[in-house]
């Protein structure tokens, strides 16, 4: 099914890391909509690596979408948002802030980085799957996305 | 779903669009999804610059929660105006979303270049039209954390 779709199967990098949260949106997507791929780098460091074709993610595909928790190791959420908004090849690629953080100064300064928007992270397990459901509704289904680039 | 802020001030939707039909439109759609929704309308480039500043007519507009931006429009173009917004400190917290007829690929990479937060094609189907603003109001003005409007000198 996926080879068949080839070239319409969205692309999904999920950085996060918290294993439980990583297992959640991984049921909560196959629940949505099972032709997701779903990657997930688990610190900012990593996430940059992937974007970049680096190290051990030299074929890695360009997402058409990007979820970034804000509190992450290694490298913060914000400053990997920063270098993707900074980015001339990465910063067309949409962006949602998907975090616990209620806090307006995470907000704000998410937004002022050009985060596409802010989403936070429910914490009871079925607002946490129709949040998952409305993402794909809306970025992957409503949303015309800008064609991807060959990955190399 | 009703879309509200926290202290129960009604959202705010700024609409930048030439077109009186589509503007009838956008009105109809968004008063069946939540008829709380303040919808202000302006019909070119250069006026929706004016109401984000409040300049002239515009002096006690409101700050708008989401914007609406078609991109083909009189005075200044739609690129012009999101160019606009996302170099100033003040607006480019305002999240923009292109809602356009077109669907060239070079208005979609230019428009994400200038950080518009989403693009979206207006759908010529009533009913597509009245599911896309559907969509819009329960994402993006009940689901997304928006940023809390500054202090207006």
């Amino acid at each position: 099914m996926k080879a068949a779709q080839n070239g319409r199967t969205k692309e999904v990098l999920l950085v996060e890391d918290s294993p439980g949260d990583v297992r959640l949106m991984q049921e909560a997507f196959h629940s949505a909509n099972p032709s997701i791929h779903l990657y997930v780098a688990s610190d900012g460091m990593e996430a940059m690596a992937f974007l970049m074709h680096e190290g051990i993610h030299v074929h890695a595909h360009q997402p058409d979408l990007i979820l970034l928790d804000l509190n992450l190791p290694k490298m913060d959420g914000r400053e990997v948002l920063a270098r993707i908004k900074g980015d001339v090849r990465l910063k067309t690629i949409p962006t949602v802030v998907l975090t616990t953080s209620d806090a307006e100064a995470d907000i704000a300064k998410s937004y002022q980085l050009q985060a596409n928007c802010y989403l936070s992270k429910p914490v009871q397990l079925d607002a946490f799957e129709a949040l998952v459901k409305s993402i794909n509704d809306f970025w992957l289904t409503k949303v015309k996305l800008p064609q991807k680039r060959q990955s190399g | 779903m009703r879309a509200i802020q926290a202290d129960g001030r009604p959202m705010e939707v700024l609409l930048i669009e030439d077109s009186a039909g589509d503007v009838r439109l956008t009105q109809e759609a968004f008063r069946i999804a939540d008829p709380s929704i303040h919808l202000h309308v302006v019909s070119d480039g250069k006026e929706a610059m004016a109401f984000l500043k409040n300049e002239a007519a515009h002096v006690h507009a409101p700050r708008p929660d989401i914007i609406l931006l078609d991109l083909n429009l009189t005075k200044m173009d739609g690129c012009e105006v999101l160019a606009h917004i996302k170099s100033n400190d003040n607006l480019k917290t305002i999240p923009t979303m292109i809602l356009t007829t077109s669907e060239a690929e070079a208005d979609v990479v230019r428009s994400y270049r200038l950080q518009a937060n989403c693009y979206l094609n207006k759908p010529a189907q009533w009913d597509a039209f009245e599911s896309l603003v559907k969509s819009i109001n329960d994402f993006w003005l009940t689901k997304v954390k928006l940023p809390q409007p500054s202090h207006v000198e």
